[in-house]
């Protein structure tokens, strides 16, 4: 199993990602509570745009309501937790259960009545707001005032019900988002991980090659929706408080597609790099605006929106393909030397 | 001879216009056959209704005795029938090999058997050694060639090229008639081409079908049909004057 993993990857991509693994367990040891807090955005933005990947970057279906499933993840758990007494693992089984629903209702609703491109965004869009607004009125889990979770104050960390500090909520992502990394790298490589391509690069010539378009769509949805829901378990654990105006909210969604899209839709790594490009921008901006002490409101969106501008504009295909070329880590050029 | 493929009777209306009325023709099994005739005459909706693209507003068609009329696209390519596009289709961000390696894997869930599989027809259809580079550097004679490798990976007991040799040069046509040739003695496969490269249907082909205007104006042997006056009227005289 594990040497399969590995098939086809080579030494220098193996040596590079157990170097930033390392660094990524020590980082707490080092890390200030402000560091960890932006290790733990990097983190949270690295496995999301990781999960809404595996549906654009894979499969070629572009969802711009993703929140529905952080949001869905995180009020499931929630409430289980508030209302019931169950704990956050228990509620996450429930989280993927539920995502998983909606997502497959979503898919079904537009692949079943061929609904694709700008069209299938913009039904996603309308689901996510459908679901903001349905939310604003839902009382059993607090409207529009917003839910909370009890905040206790640990002396110790209790990883089963998910109370403790910023440390055991980093690795708790670390581990998510190491594991986000491993799966999607074998459904990219496996049958279904060409299937999404190929529906991705035309859905015709696809289904001419007996893909059944419908079921691998389905297939990636699902899938998408189920890995995004456990984000929304850990914003849930980690901010205690939800408010359907913020969750569901299309910035939202948004949000959480910049780090792959940045980073290279379609490529493992990219979510990763996005994630910590972007928060590394922002938190640098915000650090470099305070020190020569320019507080304009709304200035610091300006500047992370040029610089955005500029890395679509300079690399089209995202940051990571053409730095693997500079690093000198492209699959194909070991496969040729191995065949 | 036993009977692959039998179109019987089929007609398909586009809002108004008769693209196809009454065609049969039947296919053996291990043949070679052939569809031409004028632009517009109605090849592609013909190949596209067995390919599943559409269904025939009347009559049937039969692959191995069942009806396969009606049927998506995907189904009709998992009963055995391969396909290419007039205008070619590859996957542009993948490569060669990928791009053949989707089609290998319809049949083969073990990745390693269909990378074995995806090579062994490329080097049969002569792109092996460009199977690291990405489908969209390819050149148009090759994208035509990746076409046909693709198709034959799903492992088609009937392979439809919708106008394989348009575009390439003779030397380049010579070179896909002696490849199709080939892998029709080697594996059996039964191809139904539509072309307009009259060069390569006179060596390819042991039947012909020509349509004009959605009807069957003839069917025969290469060489008859070049003779047929109906034809010359309507498809090689116009060709020829043209």
């Amino acid at each position: 199993m594990m040497g399969r993993l590995l098939d086809g990857v080579s030494k220098r991509v193996l040596i590079g990602l157990f170097t930033v693994f390392a660094a990524l367990i020590i980082a707490p040891l080092f890390a200030n509570d402000y560091l960890l807090t932006i290790l733990i955005l990097i983190l949270y933005f690295a496995y999301t745009g990781q999960a809404w990947n595996i549906m654009m970057g894979f499969a070629g279906q572009l969802s711009l309501g993703h929140a529905i499933y952080v949001g869905l993840g995180a009020y499931t758990t929630a409430a289980l937790y508030v209302h019931f007494g169950i704990g956050p693992w228990i509620g996450m089984a429930a989280a993927v259960a539920v995502a998983v629903v909606c997502g497959a209702i979503i898919g079904f609703l537009a692949f079943r009545f061929g609904v694709g491109g700008v069209y299938f965004a913009i039904l996603t869009i309308a689901f996510a707001e459908f679901f903001r607004i349905g939310f604003d009125h839902f009382k059993w889990v607090g409207g529009s005032a917003g839910f909370f979770l009890p905040v206790a104050n640990y002396a110790s960390n209790d990883l089963w019900n998910l109370r403790g500090n910023p440390a055991m909520f980093y690795y708790v992502l670390l581990a998510m988002t190491s594991g986000a990394f491993i799966l999607c790298h074998i459904l990219l490589r496996s049958r279904m991980g060409y299937f999404w391509q190929a529906i991705r690069e035309d859905e015709q010539a696809a289904r001419a090659l007996g893909i059944d378009t419908f079921r691998y769509k389905m297939y990636a949805v699902v899938i998408s929706a189920g890995m995004t829901s456990i984000s929304g378990v850990l914003f849930a654990f980690y901010y205690n408080n939800l408010f359907p105006e913020q969750i569901f909210h299309i910035s939202r969604s948004i949000e959480l597609i910049l780090a792959p899209i940045i980073g290279g839709v379609g490529t493992l790594f990219g979510p990763i790099i996005g994630a910590f490009l972007l928060t590394g921008l922002a938190e640098a901006l915000h650090e470099a605006m305070n020190a020569l002490g320019f507080d304009a409101p709304g200035a610091k969106q300006v500047f992370y929106g040029i610089c955005l501008l500029f890395v679509v504009m300079v690399l089209p295909d995202g940051v990571w393909p053409p730095l693997k070329k500079a690093l000198r880590l492209n699959p194909h050029e070991s496969d040729r030397g191995k065949s | 001879m036993t009977t692959l493929l039998t179109v019987d009777r089929v007609a398909k209306n586009f809002t108004g216009l008769r693209a196809i009325e009454n065609v049969s023709f039947s296919l053996d099994a291990g043949e070679i056959f052939a569809v031409i005739g004028p632009n517009g005459a109605g090849k592609t909706t013909l190949f596209n209704m067995i390919a599943g693209v559409f269904a025939p507003d009347a009559g049937t068609i039969a692959y191995c005795g069942q009806r396969i009329d009606g049927l998506r696209p995907d189904q009709v390519c998992r009963r055995g029938i391969g396909r290419t596009f007039q205008i070619v289709r590859p996957f542009p961000a993948l490569t060669v090999e990928d791009n053949v390696m989707v089609g290998a894997l319809l049949r083969r869930s073990d990745m390693a058997a269909a990378r074995r599989r995806a090579h062994e027809i490329l080097s049969q259809i002569d792109l092996l050694d460009k199977r690291g580079l990405r489908a969209s550097a390819l050149t148009l004679p090759d994208r035509k060639r990746l076409e046909v490798a693709r198709a034959l990976a799903t492992d088609p007991k009937l392979l439809l090229l919708d106008e394989v040799m348009a575009g390439l040069r003779p030397t380049e046509t010579d070179r896909m008639v002696e490849i199709l040739r080939q892998l029709n003695q080697s594996t059996g496969v039964t191809i139904l081409l539509i072309e307009h490269v009259m060069r390569a249907v006179m060596a390819l082909a042991q039947r012909v079908l020509v349509l004009h205007h959605g009807a069957v104006i003839a069917e025969g042997a290469p060489g008859e049909i070049v003779r047929d006056p109906a034809v010359i009227q309507s498809y090689l005289g116009v060709e020829a004057a043209g």
